[in-house]
């Protein structure tokens, strides 16, 4: 196993001490509450073999959740900005999403030219999918919730052990523009949820909960400053290069940044 | 007039702000050596350095003073061609394999401002071997879609040195085309030659066989069992062939600066019919001469210079030979002149009696 030799080394924290994310937008608190048709699947509670960790701590233990069926639309990202129009891109606070924020959109209310109505919503910041999900009664789902969620393939909840797998993903990641197209064309998985793989990258809550510096190869003493204290661990999975490639993006982002690859969709708990 | 002052007035300079250094030098070399590049002072002025794409390399900076370098990379992810009608997904600098090639001199401020293009769909970052600092860069150049990373190095040793991405998972990026060669030059720049070419070896993993056609994928079992199905200088079959075979003529002096970015194989670097003149080790500043095949280890670079004596076309390979002429690791230098018969000559068949 001498290929192996190169280790991967992680932070892992459990908290979210960041200080832009502590700091919630002031928005929220004028936040109009707004109805939501979307689908949401439960995904019954359980325990899976973590990408980042050794022996008992990659046991990771998720409780019983609801996960919407595919990410946030155009058309309704536009319900929401309707109703807020504190987050058009116009009126957005500067603070909470980059100038790249729904910067396709023709204007604070047209949809981007080459999207539908039925694509998924992307150039939004972390602050602005949050502020959504509060909007109806949901919430981001953790990076555990949404990698628990990805392991299952069509037939099975965890299809994590089937190379073919593992080789659809990558081959899904190098889609150029996947998100102009509109969500459920593909088949779902398991649980009944679409467009997990290659679409759009999605937030989770905690999204840079697991530290990827950008020094992959030597993650374990970088920016500790900046997290909780945390137990370093090490990636045996050296194959599964799609959870590398999401836990890379993560770690690439910071809560303001919006992406036109990067969307979201919500969570809730039972 | 100019050539005489100049050293002249560098030894005055570094006895003035070395009074530690009490040697009275009359050579600059002298004094070079007894400083501290970290203490190299700038000209003052800014250049933003133009870059040709591969096999040109930007013009040498000759006796130039130190200055700050502004460099622009930018990774663009775009699907290229391995081979006539086989398509690949590359992830480049500057959107070709090699990336640009970085040319500065020791003492130089390199300011890298390493922009992620928008339509990218993963983040990316770049480690510079020829940077003193954490992860070569690649830390501070961490960069999402869409969004620019900026950090500042000065360039304290002379060679050829490798850079690349490094972001996680580090082979794949590596596989994918994300390498190229940054040359720092030392005080005065390298000699002065004829012709200089940028010529870079790397191994590529695809689903399908060598030549079967199509857009083809990233092998991770074949890179990890260390099997490529392509070996390629600058990323394609024909890159340095046909039309864009490189050119010199006879009694020229040629320079190829070779790199290799890898992932894995190191490369047997050979020009079939002509002897290396002279060879920087492993890209730095020992020179061997009269050399015939030069190893470049994956991450590594050599600089290779040879007089073109004979005209006639002379193949670059990988000499581990399989590779070559089954892999695609060739490539050509086209001399072109009067032949040379005192060097080289084809002799009429010896009559034999029957």
């Amino acid at each position: 196993m001498k290929p192996f030799a190169l280790t991967f080394l992680f932070i892992l924290t459990s908290c979210y001490q960041n200080k832009s994310l502590s700091d919630a937008p002031k928005e929220t608190e004028n936040l109009e509450f707004i109805v939501s048709k979307k689908e949401m699947k439960k995904i019954e509670g359980g325990s899976y073999l973590g990408f980042i960790g050794k022996d008992s701590t990659r046991i990771v233990e998720v409780k019983s959740f609801y996960i919407d069926d595919s990410p946030i639309t155009n058309a309704e990202f536009l319900d929401f900005l309707r109703e807020n129009p504190q987050w058009t891109k116009s009126k957005v606070t500067q603070l909470y999403a980059d100038e790249s924020y729904l910067h396709n959109w023709v204007s604070d209310y047209e949809i981007p030219k080459e999207a539908k109505p039925n694509s998924p919503v992307t150039n939004v910041s972390w602050f602005a999918a949050k502020a959504y999900a509060e909007s109806v009664g949901k919430r981001l789902p953790t990076v555990e919730e949404w990698e628990f969620s990805a392991l299952a393939d069509e037939v099975s909840k965890d299809a994590s052990e089937k190379p073919e797998f593992t080789a659809y993903i990558l081959n899904a990641y190098q889609n150029k523009k996947a998100y102009n197209a509109e969500i459920k064309q593909e088949k779902p998985n398991f649980y009944g949820l679409y467009n997990m793989y290659g679409m759009v990258w999605e937030w989770t809550e905690d999204f840079n909960s697991v530290m990827i510096s950008g020094e992959s190869r030597n993650d374990s003493s970088t920016n500790e400053n900046l997290f909780c204290a945390g137990a370093s661990a090490t990636t045996t999975d050296l194959k599964n290069y799609a959870a590398f490639m999401r836990y890379a993006m993560r770690g690439s982002l910071k809560a303001n940044y919006t992406v036109n690859n990067l969307g979201f969709r919500c969570a809730k708990d039972l | 007039m100019k050539s005489l002052f100049r050293p002249l007035f560098l030894a005055v300079l570094f006895t003035l702000s070395f009074t530690a250094c009490k040697q009275n030098s009359d050579s600059s070399l002298l004094a070079d050596s007894t400083m501290n590049p970290e203490d190299i002072a700038l000209d003052g002025t800014t250049e933003v350095l133009e870059m040709p794409a591969p096999p040109f390399v930007p013009t040498p900076v000759g006796d130039r003073a130190a200055k700050k370098i502004i460099v622009n990379l930018e990774i663009i992810e775009k699907v290229g061609e391995l081979a006539n009608g086989v398509e690949y997904n590359f992830w480049t600098f500057n959107g070709t394999v090699p990336g640009a090639f970085i040319r500065a001199r020791v003492g130089d401020e390199i300011e890298l401002r390493l922009k992620n293009h928008e339509d990218s769909v993963f983040p990316h970052n770049i480690d510079l071997h020829s940077v003193n600092g954490p992860g070569g860069g690649a830390e501070a150049s961490f960069v999402a879609p869409g969004k620019e990373a900026v950090f500042t190095f000065k360039a304290l040793h002379a060679g050829l040195f490798v850079y690349h991405c490094a972001a996680a998972p580090v082979g794949m990026h590596i596989a994918n085309g994300m390498y190229g060669l940054i040359l720092i030059e030392p005080e005065g720049g390298l000699p002065a030659v004829d012709k200089e070419y940028y010529v870079m070896q790397g191994d590529f993993y695809t689903k399908g066989a060598f030549g079967e056609k199509g857009l083809q994928e990233f092998d991770i079992d074949k890179a990890i069992a260390e099997q490529p199905d392509y070996v390629l200088f600058n990323g394609n079959t024909g890159s340095l062939l046909g039309a864009n075979e490189l050119q010199a003529k006879v009694g020229e002096t040629v320079r190829i600066f070779v790199g290799n970015g890898g992932p894995n194989l190191t490369s047997s670097f050979h020009v079939i019919g002509e002897i290396f003149d002279r060879v920087y080790v492993d890209g730095g500043m020992t020179i061997n001469t009269n050399v015939q095949t030069t190893s470049i280890p994956a991450g590594g670079a050599s600089i290779v210079e040879f007089k073109a004596d004979v005209p006639g076309d002379y193949v670059l390979v990988d000499h581990a030979i399989f590779r070559a002429f089954h892999k695609g690791a060739l490539g050509k230098i086209k001399v072109n002149g009067d032949e040379n018969p005192k060097v080289f000559k084809k002799n009429e068949p010896l009559q034999t009696k029957s």
